[in-house]
């Protein structure tokens, strides 16, 4: 078994040699780096299909792939992007390797199930992902029947059953971190000292036990259906097709909180880091994460306004979605609290962090747009819809990410990056993004469809601007990349606590010993401390 | 290259979907703003100038926490309402209300204007009069959208889905599926043209109809046997369906239901799902014998027939267009 016992003078990296070590590892923090490997394959793979959409919209005509090859890489880019990497990365790399830590324990509740949730990761993306390559899928992320299961000539079952594997990962994951909250935290450590980012992941962890059994049971019914016309999506035989829409997005909403409330967990950790202040708060930005977890299991038929659902729960649904707003709201406005008066120092996860609230917030109101019934009946279906969650997922959620991997960077490989390089590719990050993705707003205002191949000469300006922004976000990933890869050799030996942090994990070395802790920590006083003065009463 | 920023509004209610989008731009700028002024402004204004220095102790502020969070709410809740509002009007036809009929199919758009007349990708409306789509798919969820009306509707297989609208400008406008549907997506588009009345009613008459759909109905009506149940008699097997159209329809169970284009096709093709009270399901189903194109003429048929005809309804009886 390979772990917890230690060569004296090792940390977890040179703890055990050999791939073995690696493969049948049951450190946390080994995971957490098969997850990194993964995760970063799957985005750079995802990012390929993303160019090859974006360089097909340079023009009005669909003059660079046939419309199927079109279909199936918008299909393959949205497959990788979202199950492959958004919802994995940060539960699987940074829940695995901090959370533990964080909460002063000495690895998470079920270290082997750990190690199985990053299998069927691997297994289920490397089945979709192949199937997707070699036979390829045309029906969207989102699957739609009846054209998903009876019309698609396409590889939807392996696919479909791909992603029903990599959903377990989700549970099991989710499973694991939660015992681990409930029963592993050091003496003194209560659920009111917990660090925000132990919060988010609690909270995401409650969605993904919830609502995942929900994606698995949709996707069972859908390759039956396909399989054998069981005809449950068949109006011929007595079946909806827009039962399908429920079953899929009463999960498929949750999801979009599955990929951010970790990263506003990682958001209130750098904030408060960067400040050396304490998060602004802390009790109701640690409840937003819970109230967003319970509320967005509510909003699923904000999806289907148009579908042909009965008005009156389209109005439902939508004030429902008013509500969910709420919390976010609260998260922005305790964030830039903190700043004021805080001691801020622009390292560059603080500069992800400042990114992340600004495009959060854009990405926010926009999705104020569409739960607007009214407006939502244009809006619908356009490309006001892609840059909305494109806001949402990468200059909020891969925003969070990329802070969350400099913060820590130092942590889990023992050495700095170059702060110059960083900050220039997180500079070149933001316009890139922005330049790609504002001008769908106004395209999709205008009436540009999703998932066109072609479309009228009135809209090429808008889309040549944002493959423009496309190139130059691409330029922005490739750079930490290389020097992150680079840092692992040549960068400069990090200190335990290089950012002068509060919270556990800075108390251990950089990088950990496998036990993580000599002796387990215990917690005498609330989070973020960082001023000895008494706290100001308003 | 045109560069525009907005779609024209074409339609009676394109005016008031704007004005919403227009105070949700101006709300949604004022607190990015907002935002990102403080968060700038912060950051620069306490840059930590001594490597030593730390934050403040303020932390904390029920006051300050309750105003962001009603705030915030106050405001949602007004763009709800407002939201609410207008897609009522979106979607609740007014009375009189001429009915076209659209049947997507993977990837054209089928459209039939109310007196027959039939067009493929192209829709001809007069100007100022409303309309309202009645569409169906054959076969997989398309999506009929017109971004000058500001208005959409998924199409779907098994019922019929609606949208309304009343032309304010004639014009040209683009027509998209908006519902990815397979290879040729992009390709299911069209036009709408908005016509002056007098050139609409032009056109009417230049195009050859060889029979009203209701017309074609009747006959349809008499040779699949219908009227041998569907009489006014009382002894007959099934309900007379005499002014039927419209009307709240007691069924087996106690359930109500009001006879739209939906009920009626439903019950042609799936009878024994929603049995009139009083009668026994016997009626066949008739799945796989009518194309779109005589379900419509059915269903016109049946909308014609007057609640208390001057004689006893027979094959015979005038149409009324």
């Amino acid at each position: 078994m390979s772990g917890h016992e230690s060569e004296p003078g090792t940390n977890y990296l040179t703890n055990g040699h050999g791939l073995r070590s690696w493969l049948l590892t049951l450190d946390h923090k080994r995971i957490g780096i098969l997850y990194l490997l993964g995760v970063s394959f799957y985005f750079l793979l995802g990012g390929i299909f993303a160019m090859l959409v974006r360089l097909e919209l340079l023009t009005p005509a669909g003059d660079l792939l046939t419309p199927d090859s079109y279909n199936r890489a918008f299909t393959a880019h949205g497959v990788m992007m979202i199950f492959f990497f958004l919802l994995p990365a940060i539960p699987g790399i940074f829940g695995n390797f901090v959370l533990p830590i964080m909460i002063g324990a000495r690895d998470v509740a079920f270290p082997r199930l750990n190690l199985l949730s990053w299998y069927l990761f691997m297994t289920g993306a490397g089945l979709a992902m192949v199937s997707l390559i070699a036979g390829g899928v045309d029906t969207g992320w989102t699957f739609y029947t009846p054209y998903s299961s009876t019309f698609a000539t396409t590889a939807v079952i392996p696919v479909g059953l791909g992603i029903f594997i990599n959903g377990f990962s989700g549970i099991l994951t989710g499973v694991n971190f939660m015992v681990t909250v409930h029963r592993m935290r050091a003496p003194g450590m209560t659920w009111f000292r917990l660090p925000l980012f132990v919060w988010s992941q609690y909270a995401t962890a409650l969605i993904q036990v919830l609502g995942t059994p929900v994606l698995a049971i949709t996707l069972v019914l859908l390759v039956l259906e396909r399989a054998f016309n069981l005809g449950v999506f068949d109006p011929a035989k007595g079946g909806d097709p827009v039962l399908f829409q429920h079953l899929f997005w009463f999960y498929s909403h949750p999801a979009v909180y599955i990929m951010i409330l970790p990263s506003m967990g990682v958001i209130s950790e750098l904030v408060t880091c960067f400040s050396r202040k304490k998060i602004f708060g802390y009790g109701f930005v640690a409840m937003s994460s819970v109230a967003i977890a319970v509320l967005g299991f509510l909003v699923w038929g904000h999806h289907m306004f148009v579908s042909g659902q009965s008005v009156y729960a389209g109005m439902v649904f939508s004030i429902l979605s008013y509500l969910v707003a709420v919390p976010s709201a609260i998260k922005v406005f305790n964030w830039t609290a903190t700043l004021y008066r805080g001691s801020i120092a622009y390292q560059t996860p603080l500069l992800y962090a400042l990114g992340f609230i600004g495009l959060f917030t854009i990405g926010g109101l926009t999705g104020l747009f569409l739960a607007n019934l009214g407006v939502d009946v244009h809006l619908h279906d356009t490309y006001f819809v892609v840059g909305h969650f494109h806001y949402i997922m990468v200059g909020g959620a891969i925003m969070g990410y990329l802070g969350g991997i400099h913060f820590w960077w130092p942590k889990i490989s023992g050495r700095m990056y170059p702060e110059g390089w960083a900050r220039f590719s997180a500079l070149v990050l933001f316009v890139g993004f922005n330049l790609t993705f504002f001008p769908q707003f106004v395209l999709g205002y205008l009436g540009m469809p999703r998932r066109y191949h072609a479309y009228p000469e009135e809209f090429q300006v808008l889309n040549v601007l944002s493959s423009a922004g496309a190139s130059i976000l691409a330029v922005g990933y490739i750079i930490p990349l290389i020097y992150l890869i680079w840092s692992m050799r040549y960068g400069k030996p990090a200190p335990a606590n290089p950012w002068g942090a509060a919270g556990l994990e800075w108390q251990t070395p950089s990088p950990p010993p496998s036990y993580n802790f000599e002796q387990t920590p215990v917690v005498t006083e609330e989070p973020y401390v960082y001023s000895h003065e008494e706290a100001e009463v308003v | 290259m045109k560069l525009s920023i907005l779609p024209e509004q074409a339609s009676s209610l394109a005016a008031e979907v704007d004005r919403l989008t227009w105070f949700l731009i101006g709300m949604s700028t004022f607190f990015t703003v907002l935002i990102a002024v403080m968060v700038v402004g912060f950051a620069l204004r306490y840059r930590r100038r001594d490597p030593e220095s730390v934050g403040s102790r303020f932390d904390n502020s029920a006051p300050l926490e309750i105003t962001w969070t009603v705030i915030p709410l106050l405001i949602v809740l007004f763009t709800f309402f407002w939201g609410a509002k207008v897609y009522f009007d979106l979607y609740k036809v007014p009375a009189d209300t001429a009915t076209f009929y659209v049947t997507g199919k993977r990837w054209m758009w089928k459209i039939q204007h109310p007196t027959g007349q039939r067009e493929i990708n192209e829709l001809r409306v007069p100007l100022g009069q409303p309309v309202r789509l009645l569409m169906t798919s054959e076969d997989v969820i398309h999506s009929f959208y017109v971004p000058a009306f500001r208005t959409k509707s998924d199409v779907l297989p098994g019922r019929y889905t609606s949208i309304w609208f009343r032309p304010t400008r004639t014009g040209t406008f683009h027509l998209f599926c908006t519902e990815y549907c397979g290879a040729e997506h992009s390709r299911m588009i069209g036009s709408v043209h908005v016509m002056e009345p007098d050139d609409y009613q032009q056109w009417l008459a230049s195009v050859a109809v060889p029979v009203l759909p209701a017309t074609d109905g009747r006959e349809l009506f008499a040779d699949l046997g219908c009227a041998n149940c569907h009489r006014a008699e009382s002894d007959a097997r099934g309900p007379s369906l005499n002014g039927l159209y419209g009307r709240q329809v007691e069924l087996v169970g106690g359930a109500r239901v009001r006879a739209d284009e939906t009920y009626l096709r439903e019950s042609i093709l799936s009878p024994a799902r929603r049995v009139v009270a009083g009668y026994q399901p016997v009626m066949p189903s008739y799945r796989g014998q009518l194309s779109e194109e005589r379900m419509i003429a059915l269903i016109e048929y049946i909308k014609s027939l007057e609640a208390n005809p001057t004689r006893v309804a027979s094959a015979e009886d005038a149409v009324r267009p």
